[in-house]
Parts: C-alpha cells; structure tokens; sequence
C-alpha cells in the first residue's frame, strides 16, 4: 500500500451530503476484473452527461479543479454499497485525502486499504473550507496524518482525530494480510480451541 | 457482567486482541460474489499465497447474472468474464461454487440462510454490505471491501475495532399490512441514513420477536441503510424452527447439541447498550421512500416533504435536489404517484414470504395498462418453492414477468435496468441516484405495496387492499 504521510494539494468542493459509492463509482464500472483504471469513471453519472459530454457544471469538470487531490464533502459521505471500487476511483483520479464531517464505515475502511485518506472535521470547519475552495483560485491544504492536522497557508489549521494503528499503518503503508499473518500461530490454535 | 448478544459473539471470536490494535476476529463463514472477489483472488496469486479454510468459504454468482434464458450464453462480455473468473478461482482455490446453472444459486444472502450455511452465533463476511442480513439468525454478520475479502480468504480472520452497541427495541404489533420493511424504512427515516454509523445493532421487543425469519432477514438487511456495521436478532424457536433440517445445519444429536448452545446467544437483561431507541411497532403504517436515500420517506398517506420545511440548510439543499432528480413537486399526495416500473427482488425481499404476501394483492387483478412489473426470486430454491405453490402462475396471470434468481434489477449490474425518467416501485433497498439506472427514479416499499402499485399504477395503501 502507498504510505500517507503529508500531502498538499488543491481543494476541490463537493457540497453534497449522503454522497453515495453508486454515484462515486457506477455499477456499469463493477465489472471490471482489475484493481486499476477506474478513476476515468469516478462521479461518472455526475461528470459524463447521458450524450456522452462532459458536464461543465460539475465541480470535478470545472478548469480551477483539474488537478485537485483533496475532496472537500457533506457529511457521511461514501454511504451504501461496500464496492471497494470508490475508492479505487478516488485514487486512481489523483485524490489522497478525502475531508467530511463524516463516513460511513465500510468505506472509510476501503480507504485506508488504499492509501487514501478518510478526514474528519466538523461541520463549520468543513463549510469554512468549501466556501475557501469555492472563492480562492487554486486553494490548497495540507494534510499531516503525523500532526494530525489539516492547515493552509492563510493561517487555517484544524486537527482530527483517527485509530493509532490505522494511522501508524497508512504512514508505514503496511500490508495488514502480513501483519496478520505473523499471528498465525494464533489463528491455528483458535482453530483448535473451537474444534474442542 | 451481563453481556450484550454483540459482546457474546464479539468475545467468542477473538483470535488476539493486542494493546492498542483492533482486535483479531476470527469469521466462521466467508462468502463470495463475482463482483468484490477477482481482485482479492489476484491479491493471492501474486502474493503466493493459498485460502486458508476453503471449507469455510462459498461461492456465487449473482449481482451482474442475467434473470433470463439461463440455457442462453451471457450477451455482455465483461459480466460474463467475471463469472468465468469467479469460476476459475473457486476451482484453483479449492472453494465450493454454486454456479449460474446450480439448482442453488441465488442471491448471497438469500442462498445462505437457505442452505442452513448461517448458523446463530457465527461471524459471517461477504464482499457485499447487505451482509447484515444474516444478522436475523443471531450471528454478527458485515459487509467488507475487497482488501478485506483477501485478508479473509488468506486468514480466515480479520483485524476489527469494537462497534458501539444500539438497542431498537419494537414494541407492539406490525398491524396488518404493514411489514418489516416499513418497520425498517420507519426506522432509517427516524434516525437517519448515518444514524446508526460505528454501531452495531440489536433488534428486540414482541414485534421482533413475532416477525418470521424472512421478516427478520429484511429488518436485519436494511440495518446498513442506517449507516449500522451489521443488526442482529437474538435466535429463538422460529430460527431453529427455520434450520432444522437444512442441508448444511448441524443434524441429529450435533442439532440437539448446537440448539442448547444457540440459546445462549441473548443479551443478558441487565446488559447495557450504547444507544437504546424504543419503537411502537402498532402506529406504523406502509412506508414509500420519495427522495434518493432510504432515510427521505414517509407513511403512504403522506405526502412529499416541502423542502423548506428541512431541519438544516444541508438538508434542504439535499431534499431540494433529490426532488428535482424524482421530478416531484413538494407537498404531492404519495398515493397521487404514478409508476411506470415495478421491481419484486433483492436480497431485501425476493424470499418466498414475499413472493407470497406479492401473490395475494394481485391475484385476480390485471397490471395496470402501461406498467410494467417483474418478480425476480432470490434464489433458484425460492423460485421452485414458488412455482410448486402456483405463485408464479398468479404473477404472469396478472401480468408481470417471472424471472431467474440474482440482484437483477436492485442494482442494475445486468440488463435489468430502469430507463431514464422511469418511476420504480421497488422492493430493493437503495433509492439512490441512477441505483436502478441512469435516470431512473426509485421508490421503495414492501413487496405489497409494489404489488399493489402495480395493479393501481399508483401508490395505494394496502391496507384498504380488496383481495379476490
């Protein structure tokens, strides 16, 4: 897995709460076999209009946000479907962090399988940076997962919280299959135990 | 210390549970879908690594199968390569497959209960979030991302933080006509689409207790649509009632052993959960989802929310957004709402219960002139269950098409889909944007009310229902 230690990058706003792994990722794009290549068909519903046109009104779409690493969205965001593929999309797009007021479970989880990392900020702070987006050309943040903290260069800052060893293994970018593994001597002599 | 059913099982499973780590949770049971699994098999490969319990592991193929000519080869390429690989995999890695063509395919969650695979107080995984559904049998049952399904397959185990514990306690009795699936879109609208997010749920009170395994599988499945990490209903006589007997359930004196310990899977009455939230199950009525997320529905004699009435500007600016993709207008009548579509499936309600109580609203009646309606069964099993009943004859009598088992139209990974701008009433459980396909606007009810709506072409409430 790609470690996540501190990335900078430009902001892109997603004022949308509820936002869902169907739309962040479309069933049509489940078919695929791969771990790589999604992220042509991220938000693709919302980027992609039916005739095949991109949809200049979408945020992803607008010139200022090309290149964005950072999404900035409402709250419990990446609900309903486990399909690990949002994710997938997200990075494979160019996204590393991924700022909310909330998650929904399953899918943070997928993301820091992936390198990709799941912020949370309260809802002011939240709206505080989407309007800063929204009306400073080329907005960036940092994201530390060492400081834990979130900051820009006109004097922002906010910390989050995360688990310890799911932030000691994003900064190490850990195998966690590996990990686990070293325990077998565990798994097997919980196996004997049950059979008994 | 009194135990919830959740710390019971949580406590049972615990391979190691280092300072300062998740602990590491030992899964009982592990299935597998064409969908989440290619890239955790390839994981495998290209690690050298082996699946740990292949005999603990099962597979189907049913999110993208086609519901038609079984005997026909699959027209979409792609979909048909990721059965074939599903196929392949399961034959390199020693897994038990119920292939397209197995009498016992089905919907994951369906095929499980059905073979007597979920046994109370199991942990039970699957690449798939409406794995909550076994929960109905006493088991902690969740959906997990295709990472952890390789780390399953490796380990047969998986490292997990402890969920928070909530009690929803339903008083009562669901009056007639109204089913677990009101009583589960009740509760998501009452607590909302995160309202359960970092818990783990537990169903209890004489509602619950009164609800066939069925109704306790479609309680238990929705529990994700609350945000919840899996529900769970403590095992009684109607669970055992259910297995005994299955192929895969324990027999003869192992039956008698496994019961005795079953029914230890109960909270204590003293345990203390998290969160506790008391429901009366008598004053629920039919629920019908208006908006784009299962928590933005009202009873059916309700009407669609005016937006400026939200509880905050988030709100509003969602529910304003969710009625311009629905084509609503705020304040509408449910029961004015027409339907072009109707959808009977999913792993929500395609089980035979609900093909039976769809049965009864159409039997005698006609769809109506321009609506079109389909019953998918959950399973191979359930289809002949329902044909050797005659429901299947009741449904094409009446005028709607029946199908062959998988998720289907639920999620539209296959040729089932919804046009754009075309009204669903659906039996499934996400209303989500383009969820049915691109454009098309969802609706969830019971698999009643589908029916009924079928017959009317608009919501109608089925309690008033004249059945012939």
């Amino acid at each position: 897995m790609t470690p996540f230690r501190r990335h900078k990058g430009i902001v892109a706003p997603l004022d949308r709460s509820n936002v869902d792994t169907d739309q962040i990722i479309p069933k049509q794009f489940l078919k695929r076999i791969e771990r790589t290549g999604f992220g042509e068909f991220l938000f693709y519903d919302w980027r992609v209009k039916p005739n095949g046109e991109g949809d200049a009104s979408f945020v992803l779409n607008e010139p200022r946000y090309r290149g964005a690493s950072i999404l900035i969205a409402g709250k419990n965001f990446g609900c309903g479907s486990s399909r690990e593929h949002a994710p997938w999309a997200l990075a494979d797009y160019g996204f590393r962090a991924i700022i909310a007021p909330s998650f929904a479970d399953i899918f943070a989880n997928n993301c820091m399988k992936n390198g990709l990392l799941p912020v949370t900020l309260d809802e002011l702070q939240v709206a505080a940076l989407i309007e800063n987006a929204r009306s400073i050309e080329n907005y960036e943040l940092t994201v530390d997962l060492e400081s834990r903290t979130v900051t820009d260069i006109a004097g922002f800052s906010a910390s989050f919280s995360i688990d310890d060893f799911q932030r000691h293994c994003l900064l190490e970018g850990l195998d966690d299959i590996g990990l686990t593994l070293l325990h077998e001597g565990d798994i097997a002599a919980f196996e004997q135990r049950s059979r008994g | 210390m009194p135990k919830t059913l959740f710390d019971k099982l949580w406590d049972a499973h615990v391979v190691r549970d280092p300072q300062g780590q998740p602990a590491l949770l030992y899964i009982d049971l592990h299935l597998v879908h064409e969908v989440t699994s290619p890239q955790a098999f390839e994981g495998l490969r290209v690690a050298g690594r082996s699946v740990r319990r292949p005999d603990l592991t099962v597979a189907t193929a049913d999110h993208n199968v086609p519901t038609t000519d079984r005997s026909l080869p699959i027209a979409d390429p792609v979909g048909a390569k990721q059965i074939d690989t599903l196929r392949e995999n399961c034959r390199d890695f020693g897994v038990q497959f119920f292939d397209i063509d197995s009498v016992d395919q089905g919907i994951v969650h369906v095929i499980g209960p059905e073979l007597g695979l979920t046994h109370p107080g199991m942990t039970i995984v699957c690449g798939d979030s409406h794995t909550s559904t076994h929960g109905a049998f006493g088991t902690l049952a969740f959906g997990i991302g295709t990472s952890e399904v390789e780390h399953v397959l490796a380990t047969q185990s998986l490292p997990q933080n402890k969920p928070s514990t909530m009690l929803i306690d339903v008083g009562g009795t669901l009056p007639e006509g109204v089913t677990a699936k009101d009583l589960a879109l009740g509760i998501i609208g009452q607590i909302g689409t995160d309202g359960a997010t970092g818990y783990v749920i537990e169903y209890s009170g004489d509602a619950v207790r009164q609800l066939s395994m069925e109704g306790r599988m479609t309680l238990c499945n929705m529990s994700i649509e609350a945000g919840a990490r899996a529900g769970m209903i403590a095992p009684d006589e109607t669970t055992f009632t259910y297995l005994e007997g299955r192929r895969f359930a324990p027999q003869g004196a192992a039956w008698t052993r496994a019961v005795a310990k079953w029914k230890t899977f109960r909270s204590d009455d003293s345990a203390s959960f998290d969160r506790t939230i008391e429901i009366d199950a008598s004053g629920l009525e039919p629920h019908v989802t208006w908006g784009t997320s299962p928590g933005m529905v009202v009873p059916v004699t309700g009407c669609v929310p005016d937006p400026a009435v939200a509880e905050s500007e988030a709100d509003r600016r969602a529910s304003e957004r969710a009625l311009e993709y629905m084509a609503l207008i705020p304040r509408t009548r449910i029961q004015d709402i027409q339907i072009d579509r109707v959808f009977i499936g999913s792993c929500t309600n395609a089980r035979i219960e609900d093909l039976r109580a769809a049965a009864r609203i159409v039997k005698g009646y006609r769809t109506r002139q321009g609506v079109s309606a389909m019953v998918v069964p959950g399973s191979q099993a359930v289809k002949r269950a329902a044909e050797t009943e005659g429901l299947d004859r009741i449904f094409r009598e009446s005028g709607f098409e029946w199908r062959e088992a998988g998720c289907s139209m639920c999620l539209g990974m296959n040729a089932d889909t919804l046009e754009p701008g075309e009204r669903c009433a659906s039996t499934s459980n996400r209303n989500f944007e383009g969820r049915q396909g691109r454009g098309g606007r969802t609706h969830l009810v019971s698999p009643m009310m589908a029916a009924a709506a079928a017959i009317t072409g608009h919501f109608t409430d089925v309690r008033d229902w004249k059945f012939k």
